[in-house]
Protein backbone atom coordinates (compact mmCIF):
# COMPACT_ATOMS: atom_id res chain seq x y z
CA UNK A 1 0.00 0.00 0.00
CA UNK A 2 1.24 2.88 -0.91
CA UNK A 3 -0.46 5.61 1.40
CA UNK A 4 2.01 8.20 3.41
CA UNK A 5 2.93 6.93 6.93
CA UNK A 6 0.62 9.47 8.67
CA UNK A 7 -2.42 8.05 6.89
CA UNK A 8 -1.63 4.33 6.84
CA UNK A 9 -1.10 5.33 11.06
CA UNK A 10 -4.59 7.30 11.38
CA UNK A 11 -6.73 4.89 9.02
CA UNK A 12 -5.22 2.13 11.27
CA UNK A 13 -6.26 3.89 14.18
CA UNK A 14 -9.43 5.20 13.32
CA UNK A 15 -10.32 1.55 12.02
CA UNK A 16 -9.30 -0.44 15.51
CA UNK A 17 -11.40 1.95 17.46
CA UNK A 18 -14.62 1.19 15.09
CA UNK A 19 -13.81 -2.34 15.47
CA UNK A 20 -13.16 -2.68 18.97
CA UNK A 21 -16.38 -0.60 19.97
CA UNK A 22 -18.37 -2.87 17.40
CA UNK A 23 -17.38 -5.60 18.95
CA UNK A 24 -17.64 -5.02 22.46
CA UNK A 25 -21.11 -3.43 21.52
CA UNK A 26 -22.01 -6.97 19.41
CA UNK A 27 -20.63 -8.49 23.16
CA UNK A 28 -22.47 -6.22 25.86
CA UNK A 29 -25.97 -4.93 24.16
CA UNK A 30 -28.89 -6.33 25.68
CA UNK A 31 -31.19 -6.66 22.03
CA UNK A 32 -29.69 -8.95 19.74
CA UNK A 33 -30.58 -6.70 16.43
CA UNK A 34 -28.45 -3.83 17.61
CA UNK A 35 -25.64 -7.30 18.19
CA UNK A 36 -26.02 -8.45 14.50
CA UNK A 37 -25.86 -4.64 12.76
CA UNK A 38 -22.94 -3.65 14.62
CA UNK A 39 -21.34 -7.21 13.66
CA UNK A 40 -21.58 -5.90 10.18
CA UNK A 41 -19.23 -2.47 11.43
CA UNK A 42 -16.96 -4.71 13.08
CA UNK A 43 -16.43 -6.80 9.63
CA UNK A 44 -16.26 -3.51 7.66
CA UNK A 45 -13.37 -2.62 9.73
CA UNK A 46 -11.45 -5.65 9.19
CA UNK A 47 -12.04 -5.46 5.72
CA UNK A 48 -10.24 -1.87 5.88
CA UNK A 49 -7.51 -3.48 8.08
CA UNK A 50 -6.99 -5.96 5.35
CA UNK A 51 -6.33 -3.12 2.67
CA UNK A 52 -3.95 -1.94 4.52
CA UNK A 53 -1.98 -5.30 4.76
CA UNK A 54 -1.81 -4.59 1.07
CA UNK A 55 -4.93 -7.86 0.85
CA UNK A 56 -7.01 -6.46 -1.65
CA UNK A 57 -8.99 -9.34 -2.82
CA UNK A 58 -9.00 -10.42 0.85
CA UNK A 59 -10.68 -7.35 1.49
CA UNK A 60 -13.04 -7.90 -1.25
CA UNK A 61 -13.92 -11.53 -0.33
CA UNK A 62 -14.34 -10.26 3.63
CA UNK A 63 -17.26 -7.79 2.38
CA UNK A 64 -18.82 -10.02 -0.24
CA UNK A 65 -18.83 -13.12 2.01
CA UNK A 66 -19.04 -11.74 5.71
CA UNK A 67 -20.93 -8.73 5.31
CA UNK A 68 -23.41 -9.67 1.94
CA UNK A 69 -23.94 -13.24 3.83
CA UNK A 70 -23.17 -14.10 6.97
CA UNK A 71 -24.71 -10.94 8.58
CA UNK A 72 -27.43 -11.34 5.89
CA UNK A 73 -28.11 -14.91 7.28
CA UNK A 74 -27.76 -14.25 11.19
CA UNK A 75 -30.25 -11.47 10.65
CA UNK A 76 -32.64 -13.55 9.09
CA UNK A 77 -31.87 -16.07 12.26
CA UNK A 78 -32.90 -13.00 14.48
CA UNK A 79 -35.78 -12.63 12.59
CA UNK A 80 -37.25 -16.70 12.45
CA UNK A 81 -36.30 -16.93 16.43
CA UNK A 82 -37.99 -13.50 16.87
CA UNK A 83 -39.09 -13.91 20.78
CA UNK A 84 -39.11 -11.78 23.32
CA UNK A 85 -37.75 -13.27 26.36
CA UNK A 86 -36.93 -12.43 29.54
CA UNK A 87 -34.03 -15.18 30.94
CA UNK A 88 -35.19 -16.51 34.57
CA UNK A 89 -31.51 -15.09 36.27
CA UNK A 90 -29.66 -17.28 37.61
CA UNK A 91 -27.47 -17.67 40.33
CA UNK A 92 -23.68 -17.13 40.71
CA UNK A 93 -24.48 -14.83 37.61
CA UNK A 94 -22.17 -11.99 38.67
CA UNK A 95 -19.43 -14.47 39.72
CA UNK A 96 -19.22 -16.19 36.27
CA UNK A 97 -19.06 -13.12 34.61
CA UNK A 98 -16.63 -11.87 36.59
CA UNK A 99 -14.79 -15.28 36.43
CA UNK A 100 -14.59 -15.12 32.76
CA UNK A 101 -13.67 -11.39 32.18
CA UNK A 102 -10.65 -11.73 34.51
CA UNK A 103 -10.33 -15.47 32.33
CA UNK A 104 -10.19 -13.40 29.31
CA UNK A 105 -7.89 -10.32 30.53
CA UNK A 106 -5.65 -13.36 31.51
CA UNK A 107 -5.45 -14.55 27.85
CA UNK A 108 -4.73 -10.88 26.70
CA UNK A 109 -1.76 -10.64 28.78
CA UNK A 110 -0.27 -13.74 27.89
CA UNK A 111 -0.99 -13.10 24.26
CA UNK A 112 0.31 -9.82 24.09
CA UNK A 113 3.37 -10.06 26.06
CA UNK A 114 4.24 -13.12 24.19
CA UNK A 115 3.58 -10.73 21.07
CA UNK A 116 5.79 -7.91 22.62
CA UNK A 117 8.84 -10.23 23.34
CA UNK A 118 9.11 -12.64 20.59
CA UNK A 119 11.76 -11.44 17.67
CA UNK A 120 9.94 -11.47 14.82
CA UNK A 121 11.75 -12.09 11.48
CA UNK A 122 10.07 -9.12 9.73
CA UNK A 123 11.04 -9.78 5.68
CA UNK A 124 13.81 -6.58 5.02
CA UNK A 125 12.26 -5.10 2.38
CA UNK A 126 8.39 -5.35 2.04
CA UNK A 127 8.04 -5.50 -1.85
CA UNK A 128 4.26 -3.88 -2.32
CA UNK A 129 1.72 -6.47 -3.27
CA UNK A 130 0.35 -4.82 -6.80
CA UNK A 131 -0.87 -8.18 -7.89
CA UNK A 132 -2.03 -10.14 -4.73
CA UNK A 133 -4.99 -11.16 -7.11
CA UNK A 134 -3.05 -12.80 -9.06
CA UNK A 135 -0.78 -14.51 -7.03
CA UNK A 136 -3.41 -16.43 -5.12
CA UNK A 137 -4.98 -17.12 -8.17
CA UNK A 138 -2.00 -18.67 -9.16
CA UNK A 139 -1.89 -20.51 -5.70
CA UNK A 140 -5.18 -22.26 -6.26
CA UNK A 141 -4.26 -23.46 -9.09
CA UNK A 142 -0.98 -24.66 -8.40
CA UNK A 143 -0.28 -25.70 -5.06
CA UNK A 144 -3.56 -25.03 -2.97
CA UNK A 145 -5.44 -27.09 -6.01
CA UNK A 146 -6.82 -30.19 -3.39
CA UNK A 147 -7.87 -27.75 -1.24
CA UNK A 148 -9.49 -25.70 -3.40
CA UNK A 149 -11.66 -28.60 -4.48
CA UNK A 150 -12.59 -29.75 -1.29
CA UNK A 151 -13.55 -26.45 -0.38
CA UNK A 152 -16.72 -26.84 -2.53
CA UNK A 153 -17.81 -30.37 -2.05
CA UNK A 154 -17.58 -28.49 1.77
CA UNK A 155 -19.81 -26.27 0.74
CA UNK A 156 -22.37 -28.54 -0.92
CA UNK A 157 -22.60 -30.39 2.01
CA UNK A 158 -22.98 -27.56 4.41
CA UNK A 159 -25.93 -26.63 1.90
CA UNK A 160 -27.58 -29.72 2.01
CA UNK A 161 -27.00 -29.93 5.72
CA UNK A 162 -28.56 -26.33 6.27
CA UNK A 163 -31.96 -27.36 3.74
CA UNK A 164 -32.10 -30.51 5.74
CA UNK A 165 -31.84 -29.34 9.52
CA UNK A 166 -33.99 -26.10 8.79
CA UNK A 167 -36.43 -28.12 6.98
CA UNK A 168 -40.42 -27.64 8.39
CA UNK A 169 -41.48 -31.25 9.34
CA UNK A 170 -44.33 -32.45 6.90
CA UNK A 171 -47.45 -32.15 8.97
CA UNK A 172 -50.01 -34.32 7.60
CA UNK A 173 -53.48 -33.57 7.48
CA UNK A 174 -55.57 -35.38 9.98
CA UNK A 175 -53.26 -34.30 12.40
CA UNK A 176 -53.71 -30.71 12.35
CA UNK A 177 -54.52 -29.09 15.42
CA UNK A 178 -58.30 -27.62 15.75
CA UNK A 179 -57.99 -23.80 15.55
CA UNK A 180 -60.72 -23.25 17.97
CA UNK A 181 -58.16 -23.70 21.37
CA UNK A 182 -54.22 -21.89 20.43
CA UNK A 183 -52.20 -24.40 21.39
CA UNK A 184 -48.53 -22.92 22.35
CA UNK A 185 -46.68 -25.18 20.02
CA UNK A 186 -48.62 -24.06 16.92
CA UNK A 187 -45.76 -22.71 14.20
CA UNK A 188 -46.43 -19.46 13.06
CA UNK A 189 -45.20 -20.21 9.74
CA UNK A 190 -47.41 -23.14 8.83
CA UNK A 191 -49.40 -22.37 5.42
CA UNK A 192 -52.39 -20.80 5.85
CA UNK A 193 -54.74 -23.03 3.61
CA UNK A 194 -53.38 -26.41 5.55
CA UNK A 195 -54.30 -24.44 8.88
CA UNK A 196 -58.32 -23.92 8.04
CA UNK A 197 -59.42 -25.36 4.15
CA UNK A 198 -63.20 -25.59 4.76
CA UNK A 199 -63.10 -22.23 5.50
CA UNK A 200 -63.02 -21.00 1.99
CA UNK B 1 7.12 5.78 12.61
CA UNK B 2 5.37 2.82 10.39
CA UNK B 3 2.80 0.42 11.43
CA UNK B 4 4.68 -2.89 12.46
CA UNK B 5 3.15 -6.29 13.21
CA UNK B 6 2.87 -5.87 16.91
CA UNK B 7 -0.47 -3.55 16.10
CA UNK B 8 -2.16 -5.83 14.59
CA UNK B 9 -1.39 -8.74 16.43
CA UNK B 10 -2.41 -6.96 19.57
CA UNK B 11 -5.22 -6.32 18.09
CA UNK B 12 -6.23 -9.49 16.99
CA UNK B 13 -5.74 -10.86 20.60
CA UNK B 14 -7.97 -7.94 21.78
CA UNK B 15 -10.84 -8.73 19.73
CA UNK B 16 -10.00 -12.60 20.30
CA UNK B 17 -10.20 -11.76 23.71
CA UNK B 18 -13.66 -10.06 23.50
CA UNK B 19 -15.19 -13.18 21.18
CA UNK B 20 -13.95 -15.35 24.20
CA UNK B 21 -16.11 -13.14 27.11
CA UNK B 22 -19.21 -12.93 24.43
CA UNK B 23 -19.17 -16.66 23.80
CA UNK B 24 -19.33 -17.87 27.28
CA UNK B 25 -21.65 -14.79 28.64
CA UNK B 26 -23.86 -14.76 26.24
CA UNK B 27 -27.10 -16.40 26.96
CA UNK B 28 -28.94 -16.20 23.40
CA UNK B 29 -27.58 -18.77 21.08
CA UNK B 30 -27.55 -16.63 18.11
CA UNK B 31 -25.46 -14.06 19.72
CA UNK B 32 -22.84 -17.65 20.51
CA UNK B 33 -22.92 -17.56 16.78
CA UNK B 34 -21.88 -13.79 16.21
CA UNK B 35 -18.86 -14.19 18.95
CA UNK B 36 -18.01 -17.49 16.70
CA UNK B 37 -17.24 -15.25 13.60
CA UNK B 38 -15.61 -12.41 15.80
CA UNK B 39 -13.02 -15.54 16.95
CA UNK B 40 -12.34 -16.21 13.34
CA UNK B 41 -11.73 -13.04 12.05
CA UNK B 42 -9.46 -12.25 14.94
CA UNK B 43 -7.77 -15.52 13.48
CA UNK B 44 -8.02 -13.74 10.15
CA UNK B 45 -6.25 -10.81 11.08
CA UNK B 46 -3.56 -12.40 12.83
CA UNK B 47 -3.02 -14.71 9.29
CA UNK B 48 -3.09 -11.65 7.10
CA UNK B 49 -0.60 -9.68 9.15
CA UNK B 50 1.65 -12.55 8.62
CA UNK B 51 1.34 -12.90 5.52
CA UNK B 52 1.88 -9.22 4.93
CA UNK B 53 5.17 -8.99 7.04
CA UNK B 54 6.76 -12.18 7.36
CA UNK B 55 6.15 -13.82 4.00
CA UNK B 56 5.17 -11.16 1.26
CA UNK B 57 6.70 -12.75 -1.22
CA UNK B 58 4.14 -15.59 -2.02
CA UNK B 59 1.15 -14.74 -0.30
CA UNK B 60 -0.04 -17.92 1.02
CA UNK B 61 -1.61 -16.36 4.33
CA UNK B 62 -4.07 -14.68 2.09
CA UNK B 63 -4.75 -18.01 0.62
CA UNK B 64 -5.25 -19.40 4.21
CA UNK B 65 -7.96 -16.42 4.75
CA UNK B 66 -9.94 -17.04 1.93
CA UNK B 67 -10.06 -20.61 3.20
CA UNK B 68 -11.23 -19.79 6.63
CA UNK B 69 -13.30 -17.44 5.57
CA UNK B 70 -15.34 -20.10 3.36
CA UNK B 71 -15.44 -22.73 6.46
CA UNK B 72 -16.69 -19.90 8.44
CA UNK B 73 -19.45 -19.55 6.03
CA UNK B 74 -20.52 -22.61 5.67
CA UNK B 75 -20.00 -23.03 9.83
CA UNK B 76 -22.51 -20.20 9.66
CA UNK B 77 -25.03 -21.64 7.51
CA UNK B 78 -25.55 -24.88 10.01
CA UNK B 79 -24.86 -23.17 12.88
CA UNK B 80 -28.05 -21.19 12.25
CA UNK B 81 -30.11 -23.76 10.95
CA UNK B 82 -29.29 -25.82 14.34
CA UNK B 83 -30.26 -22.75 16.19
CA UNK B 84 -33.77 -22.95 14.33
CA UNK B 85 -34.46 -26.74 14.58
CA UNK B 86 -33.40 -26.30 17.98
CA UNK B 87 -36.08 -23.45 18.71
CA UNK B 88 -38.55 -25.29 16.80
CA UNK B 89 -38.67 -27.81 19.24
CA UNK B 90 -37.47 -26.39 22.75
CA UNK B 91 -39.47 -22.80 21.90
CA UNK B 92 -36.84 -21.04 23.31
CA UNK B 93 -33.11 -19.68 22.88
CA UNK B 94 -31.72 -19.54 26.34
CA UNK B 95 -28.52 -21.67 26.11
CA UNK B 96 -28.89 -22.13 29.98
CA UNK B 97 -32.11 -24.49 29.02
CA UNK B 98 -30.17 -26.16 26.07
CA UNK B 99 -29.32 -28.98 28.48
CA UNK B 100 -30.99 -32.25 27.77
CA UNK B 101 -27.60 -34.02 27.96
CA UNK B 102 -26.80 -32.38 31.22
CA UNK B 103 -27.55 -35.18 34.02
Amino acid sequence: MDLAQGVQIVSFAVLSVMMIGAALGVVLFSNVVYSAFLLGGVFISIAGMYILLNGDFVAAAQVLIYVGAVNVLILFAIMLVNKREDYQPMAKHWIRQGATALVCAGIFTLLSTMVLITPWSIAPNPVPGQNSTVQIGQHFFNDFLLPFEVASLLLLIAMIGAIVLARREYIPDEQLPDLTKQTGLTLPERPRELLNPQRK
Amino acid sequence: MQLQLQYFLLLAAALFCIGIYGLITSRNAVRVLMSIELLLNAVNLNLMGFSNYLDPEEIKGQVFTVFVITVAAAEAAVGLAIVLAIYRNRDTVDMEQFNLLKW
